[in-house]
């Protein structure tokens, strides 16, 4: 067992972890809660109702989808082509420049067997409002990575809090509320019970978060480890001037990885890419591998394959993050248990600020309770 | 009061709750169907505990 003083620095560091990241884990399990069923509610809003023009018929092919999607927006570039699984859409990303940041981005979803605009999902833009909210709170990068900080802390708060569950529970059985007493002692049975039953989940769901938000650092890594040798060659050459046919990159790259299902298309020059390079990405068929990408890369002047680039580690720790941290990898009965879960750390974020709250109020030292039960020497009277 | 107890009677049941809260997180993962039934069983391991204390709390 701990000595008083060891206990006294371990509820400090639980204590000052959680103050400074209980605000923004608040907004987070909040903002979490909705996109958990993010799929579920683009389909209520119509998402699923949506049928194509001509069913069963032929499908336009992604160089003339292509070009109606730069049609449609003049001056722009292309920069993302996305494939839809379950219908015959294509989805195409354009930004004024290659490099353009997400906000001055364009998305458009066309049906391949007519080339007309597949209608966004009517929810006026409240789901992009809560994601950008949950990932970034609209600062960008330095907001992405200051959130990745509060999920380390948030972490650091849970290893700390399993450290002072022990001195609290030495005289009390596991699961033990005891109501009746004070409304301060039903809380703190209650944040403890609540948070030592839910650690496991909530270390993977917050540690997959922090993963997550290093997501433009890790794209960056990889880029400059594997994709920058590949254009020294083309130094001081003009930029490509014109895009070689996607639909024969596709082709050429399904050719290479058999069995992979088509995922993305990068545009030269974009984040993904390189400026001489498009890259056609694929991911696998089984829950483990569908979110791990491969890529196959295309000279987007002559369309030929230059191969295929298998994914460093740390792109794989990236691409296996997103199922743990999203909960979508296991039907509606995973999403509700992280629904559910989501709700129990909601309860133990606001417990844990009631009782520092209440602690102030009696001006008492916090965690008294661990720490005046310490002298465990004297022998305790059977019960 | 009752007699206090170590580390290990202390940590028992949460550890036999995170081992298959652990269990159901990677288990939903590897596989679709018993795989996915497996991983729900997994997760509802804390919700399950929190619903038992609940009802038997005095």
């Amino acid at each position: 067992m701990l000595s008083p003083k060891a206990v006294r620095a371990w509820s400090a560091v639980h204590k000052w972890t959680s103050l400074i990241c209980t605000a923004f884990l608040m907004m987070l399990c909040l903002t979490g809660l909705p996109l958990i069923f993010h799929h579920e509610i683009d389909d209520a809003l119509g998402h699923d109702r949506w049928a194509p023009a001509n069913p069963g018929g032929p499908l336009m092919d992604y160089d003339a989808i292509l070009e109606l999607a730069l049609k449609n927006r003049p001056g722009e570039v292309p920069l993302f082509m996305s494939f839809d699984e379950d219908r015959p859409v294509v989805n195409v990303t354009t930004g004024p420049t290659p490099d353009a940041p997400g906000p001055q981005m364009h998305f458009a979803s066309y049906d391949r067997t007519s080339g007309e605009v597949v209608p966004p999902v009517a929810d006026g833009g409240v789901m992009d409002f809560i994601l950008q909210l949950h990932t970034d709170m609209f600062l960008g990068l330095p907001g992405m990575l200051f959130l990745g900080a509060m999920g380390v802390l948030f972490a650091a708060s849970i290893v700390s809090g399993v450290v002072v569950y022990a001195p609290f529970m030495r005289k009390l059985d596991f699961g033990v509320v005891r109501t009746g007493r004070s409304a301060r002692l039903k809380w703190l049975d209650t944040h403890n019970l609540m948070g030592v039953v839910a650690v496991a989940w909530l270390l993977v769901v917050g540690l997959t978060g922090v993963v997550n938000t290093l997501s433009t650092p890790i794209v960056d890594l990889w880029k400059a480890e594997q994709l920058e040798a590949l254009v020294k060659p083309y130094e001081g050459r003009p930029p490509v001037a014109r895009l070689a046919s996607v639909q024969a990159a596709v082709d050429k790259a399904r050719a290479v990885l058999p069995g992979m299902d088509l995922q993305f298309v990068a545009f030269p020059g974009g984040s993904y890419s390189t400026e001489r390079h498009m890259l056609v990405f694929f991911h696998g068929d089984t829950p483990l591998t569908e979110h791990l990408i491969t890529p196959a890369l295309i000279d987007a002047e002559t369309g030929e394959l230059v191969g295929v680039r298998p994914m460093p580690w740390y792109v794989k720790a990236l691409g296996l993050s997103q199922p743990l941290h999203f909960g979508d990898y296991g039907g509606l009965p995973l999403k509700l248990l992280w629904a559910a879960l989501d709700l129990v750390t909601i309860v133990v974020l606001g417990s844990g600020l009631y009782l520092w709250l209440a602690r102030r109020r009696t001006a008492a030292a916090p965690f008294a309770d661990a720490i005046d039960q310490e002298p465990a020497a004297a022998p305790a009277p059977a019960e | 009061m009752k007699r206090p107890q170590g580390l290990a009677r202390v940590f028992a049941a949460p550890s036999a709750i995170a081992a298959l809260s652990l269990f159901g997180l990677v288990a939903a993962l590897i596989g679709d169907g018993p795989w996915d039934a497996a991983g729900w069983l997994g997760l509802t391991a804390p919700l399950a505990a929190l619903a038992w204390a609940i009802r038997h709390r005095g």
